[in-house]
């Protein structure tokens, strides 16, 4: 394979910053990335990821800390003297330029020769798979088919560094399943570095060799996506995660790492996280799918609806208190009818604290 | 079988209907009417009467126009002041709608430039003629800083003219110069940006590819505008000789010869040779990309 990244060992920021006047968009965001590594930005909007991106690819200055790449400090680089590949949410391709001309663009502006440029550009269509299109204008291709010119258009200039902001975001479910395995099979044929940012968990999960969980412009938890699964450092990252319930009550008992907690008309059990003490007010965070009927002493919960998911049911109900919780059943259960709901002990959590 | 299909066959209403006629179409009289009456009939009415002279056979108007001087000399000239203008107030546009879009009060800047547009010719050539003459403020800082040592001849002559069609044109050519502008994706110049493209080689192989069909509008418009220049030739103009522009023609064939046919015949020229230019740039603007200037789906 002709087309490899360039060489470098790591990229830091160190206090990267960005202030839109009194807005901070960006606060204090240290990161160390390898070369080769796949990370991903995840947020929900406004969490100031696509504003790191920006500033990493030169279009928007930041306002305080630095970039570098090895010991060379790039954040004084206009974009252009960068040479970072950036892929667009809208893809950003030239409408009035061939799919050829559009990939070829970033060879031609370094002035690389005519036949190299054609070379190269062929190479990076076959790897897209867009063989046939080159003399396509953007308009006559689906997404997806722009999607892919967008991708070759960046990596075609063998950056020490790919871009992606929310690449798969206009897509349609199915085929954003299909570009996935595709972003990743290029990463990994190519070697590169990419970072890409998205709002999506799954996407950050699946793809992501490290995922960096971001919100109200500072980093949350950086952690493979393994780790940040199953042990979320915080509660917001936890929602992040999936664990879309909530249950507040009192610690009555912690047993080799498993906490119980007495909520309203039962009690819950989960894994207590660190600087968790006995008698505290703690929330417990579990996902819809470690949460089921059962007896006992379980959380009493008002069925309000129902849904078949092939394999299982979920269901939405409410607590007494009316707070949502959701859950998995093997069968359904009828509406208005009271269950206990309880959790999976090793994967629920339970944090110090309530109101959080 | 057949006497089924005619009981389905559908009335007229609903066939016309499907065609897009219905109550709804009536709509559009007034509009049509206001048209017929007030544009196609008189110039339906003027080019029926080009070719009524006064004396001589149907093409004695267009005769004498193209065999005397005097007359088809207005072409040249009017050409000669509409052309340089319209050029002028593109050239001018383009690198100032640059910066204007990148600012946040664009708004009182659009007002500002409104303004001339508002105050209309006369006004901005009466303005010109104080400023910019022998005792105006223009002349006067000249000779005060030494720059001249006789007053600069500015009115009374071509560049009067240029100058106010200059001032009156300039507003609208980079009103919609700015609207082309800023239709552009920006994502576009950060795509450009990225893959290396420095500034010069973004205007010149993203922006201007995707401006050029806009700016052949907006050639086209401008240069009807200046065309048809009038007060201005002859308030600030030398409306003898140098600007003595194609208009000036019609209106003394009209009213100072009392000759209709030979004015409606002038305006018929005037006409022809507006459309000969706008055709022409149309006609190569087909040649250029004119899709959407926006960078894909979303």
């Amino acid at each position: 394979m002709a087309i490899h990244a360039a060489d470098f060992n790591e990229l830091r920021l160190d206090r990267l910053s960005r202030a839109f006047g009194a807005v901070q968009a960006l606060k204090d965001v240290t990161l160390t990335i390898r070369r080769g590594e796949f990370i991903a930005l995840l947020g929900p909007s406004g969490c100031g990821k696509s504003t790191a991106l920006n500033c990493l690819a030169g279009l928007l200055p930041s306002t305080g800390g630095g970039i570098w790449l090895d010991e060379r400090r790039i954040d004084t680089l206009r974009p252009e003297r960068r040479g970072f590949g950036m892929v667009f949410q809208n893809y950003a391709l030239f409408p009035h330029m061939t799919v050829a001309k559009n990939v070829g663009f970033g060879l031609a502006m370094r002035g690389t020769p005519r036949a190299e440029i054609a070379r190269r550009v062929e190479e990076a269509i076959g790897l897209v798979q867009l063989n046939g299109q080159e003399h396509k204008l953007p308009g006559q291709l689906s997404g997806g088919q722009q999607q892919r010119v967008a991708i070759a258009r960046a990596i075609v200039i063998e950056p020490p560094l790919v871009l992606m902001d929310e690449p798969l975001s206009n897509l349609d479910a199915k085929l954003r399943l299909e570009m996935r395995a595709e972003i990743r099979r290029i990463h990994n044929t190519l070697g590169s570095t990419t970072i890409y940012v998205t709002h999506d968990q799954e996407e950050a999960l699946s793809l992501a060799d490290r995922i960096v969980v971001m919100r109200a412009g500072a980093v949350r938890q950086v952690g493979a996506p393994a780790e940040l699964y199953a042990a979320p450092g915080t509660i917001d990252v936890a929602e992040f995660m999936g664990f879309r319930n909530r249950v507040e009550g009192t610690v009555t008992a912690i047993e080799s790492g498993v906490a119980t907690l007495s909520v309203d008309g039962g009690s819950l059990k989960g894994k207590a996280t660190p600087g968790l003490k006995l008698t505290d007010r703690a929330t417990l965070s579990a996902r819809p799918e470690d949460m089921h009927p059962g007896d006992g002493a379980g959380l009493p919960v008002t069925v309000d609806s129902m849904e078949f998911r092939g394999r299982e049911f979920v269901g939405y109900a409410r607590t007494a208190a009316g707070a949502a919780m959701s859950f998995q059943a093997g069968s359904p259960v009828a509406t208005g009818e009271v269950v206990r709901l309880v959790t999976d002990a090793s994967r629920a959590l339970v944090f110090p604290g309530v109101g959080l | 079988m057949r006497a089924l299909a005619a009981d389905h066959a559908p009335g007229l209403r609903v066939r016309l209907a499907a065609h897009g006629l219905d109550g709804v179409t009536l709509l559009v009289v007034p509009a049509a009417l206001f048209v017929l009456g007030l544009f196609i009939y008189p110039f339906a009415y003027g080019f029926w009467l080009s070719f009524n002279p006064k004396a001589g056979g149907v093409l004695a108007n267009y005769g004498r126009f193209f065999s005397d001087a005097y007359l088809y000399g207005t072409i040249a000239t009017t050409l000669w002041l509409a052309l340089p203008v319209t050029l002028l107030n593109l050239a001018l546009a383009v690198p100032i709608a640059f910066r204007v879009r990148l600012m946040r009060r664009q708004r009182l800047l659009t007002t500002i430039l409104v303004i001339p547009i508002t105050l209309g010719t006369v006004l901005v050539a009466e303005g010109l003629l104080n400023y910019l003459g022998p005792q105006g403020w223009f002349n006067r800082t000249l000779l005060w800083l030494g720059l001249v040592s006789s007053p600069v001849r500015l009115i009374n002559n071509y560049w009067g003219v240029f100058l106010s069609l200059l001032i009156t044109g300039f507003p609208f050519t980079f009103l919609l110069t700015l609207s082309y502008l800023t239709g552009i994706d920006p994502a576009l110049e950060n795509a450009a940006a990225t893959l290396g493209a420095k500034p010069a080689q973004r205007f010149r192989h993203i922006f201007l590819p995707l401006l050029l069909p806009g700016l052949a509008i907006t050639f086209c418009l401008s240069f009807v505008q200046a065309f048809s220049v009038f007060p201005s030739a002859v308030l600030v103009g030398a409306p003898a000789g140098p600007t003595r522009v194609i208009s000036i023609a019609a209106y003394q064939a009209a009213f100072e010869e009392y000759d209709y046919s030979m004015a409606s015949a002038v305006a018929i020229v005037m006409g022809l040779v507006q459309l000969g230019i706008v055709a022409a740039v149309l006609g190569a603007r087909g040649l250029l990309y004119r899709g959407p200037a926006g960078g894909g789906k979303g």
